[in-house]
């Protein structure tokens, strides 16, 4: 039921997980027609995006970067976001790994926002590993109350 | 033909709401071992350390985590990567580890941990007697 922390290869979990990798595979069904940049599952990092009448905001989960070394900028609505994620020197040293699962190296989403997107008003914070990016939508997409005389 | 239909949707937004909202992320971890016990990494974004749970029972190592994300009002999904807040995995751990000196740290999102060997089980260099 659990790997074990000084074992070999851990069979059952792996096999789930690759069973699991198939199936969306299979579900996401990689024939129909997308979005040209959209990325096959567990690209790095993972996104969210949410929005409401005033504002879109971008989740990237991204833990253990250097703030420093992200690049985010932003085109009409077309927002991209690189970064790299540089291994511990200490970590690197160490030469017997039994798993080495988080992703390492540098990583580049692009993701397309609302057309009303407002690419003056951006901001962006990290906390806890996750990456917020807020962007506001233009007045106008603002829904507005229509009065009747 | 429509009524077929109608039956194969409904079937599959099933299928979709049940696993995604219960299952829990399994985090991705690195781990490795040096002469004085096992070093353990996990990726857990957006998990403070509040919300961060580590037990020690019966040999098993569990490793649960929250995720606290600040959202602003009436927000609706556009695209989600992550559907759940929950981390969770578990892992066994043999006895010349020592528990009872775990030493955990999370920052920006990641969590490492040593786990030391007990003093007995360090291993030792062997000198090779030459003649």
């Amino acid at each position: 039921m659990f790997g074990n922390l000084g074992g070999f290869e851990n069979n059952l979990f792996d096999e789930f997980r690759h069973v699991e990798q198939e199936l969306e595979w299979l579900l996401g069904n990689p024939s129909a027609t997308g979005n040209i940049r959209s990325v096959a599952k567990g690209a790095y990092p993972p996104i969210n995006i949410a929005t409401n009448s005033e504002q879109v905001d971008v989740y990237l989960f991204a833990a253990g970067i250097d703030p420093a070394s992200l690049d985010i900028s932003i085109q009409r609505n077309i927002l991209t976001v690189k970064g790299e994620r540089k291994p511990d020197e200490k970590d690197r040293a160490a030469g017997n790994f039994y798993r080495k699962e988080r992703f390492e190296g540098a990583f580049h989403r692009v993701v397309t926002l609302p057309d009303d997107v407002d690419p003056e008003k951006v901001e962006a914070r990290y906390t806890n590993g996750v990456l917020r990016i807020i962007v506001m939508r233009h007045e106008a997409a603002k829904p507005r109350q229509i009065e009747i005389n | 033909m429509s009524s077929d239909k109608h039956v194969a949707k409904s079937d599959s937004t099933q299928v979709e709401k049940v696993p995604n909202q219960n299952r829990p992320i399994i985090p991705a971890v690195d781990i490795y071992e040096d002469a004085q016990g096992i070093y353990l990494k996990a990726d857990m974004p957006g998990v403070s350390k509040n919300n961060l749970d580590i037990q020690i029972n019966n040999d098993t190592l569990s490793i649960n985590g929250e995720m606290e994300i600040p959202v602003s009002e009436r927000m609706e999904a556009l695209y989600a990567d992550i559907r759940s807040k929950r981390y969770q995995r578990s892992f066994s751990i043999s006895r010349e580890l020592d528990s009872d000196k775990i030493d955990a740290s999370l920052n920006d999102g990641v969590l490492t941990m040593h786990i030391p060997k007990r003093d007995q089980f360090q291993s030792r260099k062997i000198e090779v007697q030459v003649e």
